[in-house]
């Protein structure tokens, strides 16, 4: 194998452990975990379908060959062929290209989904653990509560009196998902509660938001990593279900859940209608959970 | 609590018991506020809806001084603290107001729809636990092997298959294909209202009333959904059982019984699993609540009615009351369940007293 020098160079730089700086000391650790990752088949898999999605709905108005939303009466129920791929829908308009543009969708809201419960979960589970007494008493019991409900009628409560809508959706999604990131968040937080680098942080000072950003964070972070990549593919199914009851993205927006609903009533005459979004939902919440079993593996092995 | 303690001893010393009931209490406690709170999120959500309450009870075209007349009889003008207590003392009295589309008490619906859907749930169960269990067992017994790949597969699809899409295409297939299930339902059209229903599980009532012939329509209108629905329990309970198995086979009782030349076979069953037992009931307990969620989409796929099918159609046509009074029974069966293997897992587990 015949490596340009300066890749070569650049895999000695990185692999070595005589570290003279902390750039390349944190370097060395993302790019083992990035070899252990792609070492992984199944967890490779994962990413690449992930990356896979993230073009798609980047570069979605490029890949679509056809306009997602013009209807075409003429055109209606057509069975996959050359021109549409995964054939049309009942008004005309191209599987593929809807199905391409509800990738967008999707991602929507799982992203807004993690970006919303991540600082939420943290925040409750780590300042109930470092502050304990009637603090975690109180914010463990509210965090019980939601978590008593099973998550998808919790969604559904909340979409029904906020209306349907894609915004609403990934707010109702949001308040069922914060709970299990708040109990991961103070469980992490209290194995490192009564640490000596705490408690030498406290006796210099440093004030309780401080400790929690400075300190706790960085630690709790792996674990929380691996449990908002997993929890994405909870939160995938959760808004194909909101869609497919009629609840979450409003038409003519195309989304995954709404496109396999809206094909349940030509089942019989166009099996591609149910049966392409459903494969894409599955597809993409399984990459999400191959990627978050592989991450565990790599960044949180103690709870493997 | 014990007031009959003397000494500084802990009590857990002397005998296990009272401590075993502080904790039942306890948890008693925990799961009153937990009731409390479950209330307060179903009443907020009353609350955000954007039509008014007072339209829905005397239409659109009612006067001024009628608006006002029932807006006082429904204690609007009320604290909101008052208005959360009449709803509490609705809700023990179980009135949970009336449906619109059924122009019924909604307790008197759910009456009607929750054994359905338990009798869903519960075969789903049983299909989930019997056939993950074993896989889970197998799969950490040969860990590495093709069996141990194959339930992680299985585990894997379980969890990231959208249930809805699933029985969507177990119909297009099934019945659409192969003609080999009803399209949904709970029995055929001719089959119903023969049944005298005694308990409303219309397997046990046919089974009961020996209307053998109702009663092989209707395994054959449970069956679909009750395997897909297995199919997702078992998924997470194959997940469990693994971990769990490998857990406890790791221990060193487990070496000594290999060295006393114990066979293989006992070691897995008499050792290792009875272990696992406990922590078992709690994870079925959980995927019982978890199939309580399912159910809204396969119900609706397969036109089952039960809650699920109530919940959705009543979300359809902004039936608040119904889906509240849904929504509150499910999280109060998901406490119950909970509690119910917490309880179990006290009394079967000495470790816990």
């Amino acid at each position: 194998m015949a490596k340009s020098g300066t890749f070569s160079n650049l895999h000695d730089w990185l692999i070595s452990e005589d570290f003279t700086s902390s750039r390349q000391a944190r370097l060395h650790s993302v790019y083992l975990g990035w070899r252990s990752l792609i070492a992984n088949p199944l967890a490779f898999a994962g990413f690449a379908i992930v990356l896979l999605l993230i073009i798609v709905a980047a570069l979605a108005p490029v890949i679509a060959v056809h306009d997602p939303f013009a209807q075409d009466f003429l055109k209606a129920l057509q069975a996959p062929s050359a021109a549409h791929w995964f054939g049309t829908d009942e008004f005309g308009r191209d599987v593929f290209s809807r199905l391409v543009y509800g990738a967008r969708t999707t991602l929507y809201i799982t992203i807004l989904v993690t970006i919303i419960v991540a600082p939420i979960g943290f925040v409750i589970g780590a300042t109930a653990g470092y502050l304990g007494g009637w603090v975690d008493v109180v914010l463990m019991r509210i965090t019980d509560i939601f978590l008593s409900f099973p998550s998808l009628v919790l969604a559904l409560a909340f979409s029904a009196a906020l209306g349907p809508g894609i915004e609403n959706a990934v707010i109702a999604i949001a308040l069922t998902v914060w709970p299990p990131i708040a109990r991961l968040a103070r469980a992490e937080t209290l194995t490192f509660r009564h640490a000596d680098f705490v408690i030498a942080a406290e006796l210099q000072g440093a004030g309780t938001g401080r400790i929690l950003l400075r300190h706790i964070v960085p630690l709790c972070a792996p674990s929380i990593i691996v449990r908002l990549t997993l929890n994405m593919s909870s939160i995938i199914l959760t808004a194909a279900g909101l869609g497919f009851l009629g609840l979450g993205a409003q038409p003519p927006m195309a989304e995954w859940g709404a496109m396999a609903a809206s094909g349940r009533q030509y089942l019989l005459d166009a099996w591609w209608l149910t049966t392409v979004p459903g494969i894409a939902i599955l597809t993409v919440s399984l990459a999400f959970n191959l990627l978050g079993d592989g991450l565990r593996d790599i960044m949180d092995p103690r709870n493997g | 609590m014990s007031i009959t303690q003397t000494s500084d001893a802990p009590p857990s010393r002397k005998s296990p018991f009272p401590k075993a009931a502080a904790k039942i209490a306890t948890s008693f406690v925990v799961i009153l506020t937990t009731l409390l709170g479950l209330m307060m999120i179903t009443f907020t959500v009353g609350r955000m809806v954007p039509a008014d309450p007072v339209i829905a009870v005397i239409g659109d075209q009612a006067d001024q001084a009628t608006y006002d007349r029932v807006y006082k009889e429904m204690g609007l003008d009320r604290p909101i603290y008052v208005q959360f207590g009449n709803y509490l003392s609705d809700v023990v009295h179980l009135d949970f107001g009336q449906s619109i589309i059924t122009k019924q008490a909604v307790s008197k619906d759910l009456a009607r729809v929750f054994p359905a859907t338990i009798e869903l749930a519960t075969l789903a169960t049983i299909i989930g636990a019997g056939l993950g269990i074993p896989l889970g067992v197998v799969a950490a017994v040969r860990k590495g092997t093709w069996v141990d790949h194959l339930a992680r597969v299985v585990g894997l699809l379980g969890y990231s298959t959208p249930i809805f899409w699933l029985g969507t295409v177990v119909i297009l297939v099934f019945y659409a294909y192969l003609g080999a299930i009803p399209p949904g339902g709970r029995v055929y059209l001719y089959d119903e209202g023969i049944v005298q229903a005694r308990t409303n599980f219309i397997l046990i009532d046919s089974a009961l009333g020996g209307h053998w012939n109702v009663f092989w329509s209707a395994v054959h209108h449970i069956i679909a959904p009750a395997v897909i629905l297995g199919y997702a329990s078992m998924a997470y309970l194959s997940r469990m059982t693994r971990s769990f198995m490998l857990e406890q086979l790791r221990h060193e009782y487990i070496l000594t019984a290999r060295a006393k030349g114990l066979g293989q076979r006992p070691i897995i069953w008499r050792h290792a699993f009875r272990n696992i037992r406990v922590q078992l009931l709690t994870v079925i307990a959980l995927a019982y609540c978890g199939l309580l969620d399912g159910t809204v989409l396969i119900e609706t796929v397969f036109a089952w009615p039960g809650l699920g099918s109530y919940l959705t159609s009543a979300l359809f046509f902004a039936d608040m009351n119904a889906v509240l009074g849904s929504v509150l029974l499910i999280g109060i069966i998901s406490i119950a369940i909970n509690l119910l293997s917490d309880i179990v897992y006290r009394f079967i587990d000495p470790r816990t007293r």
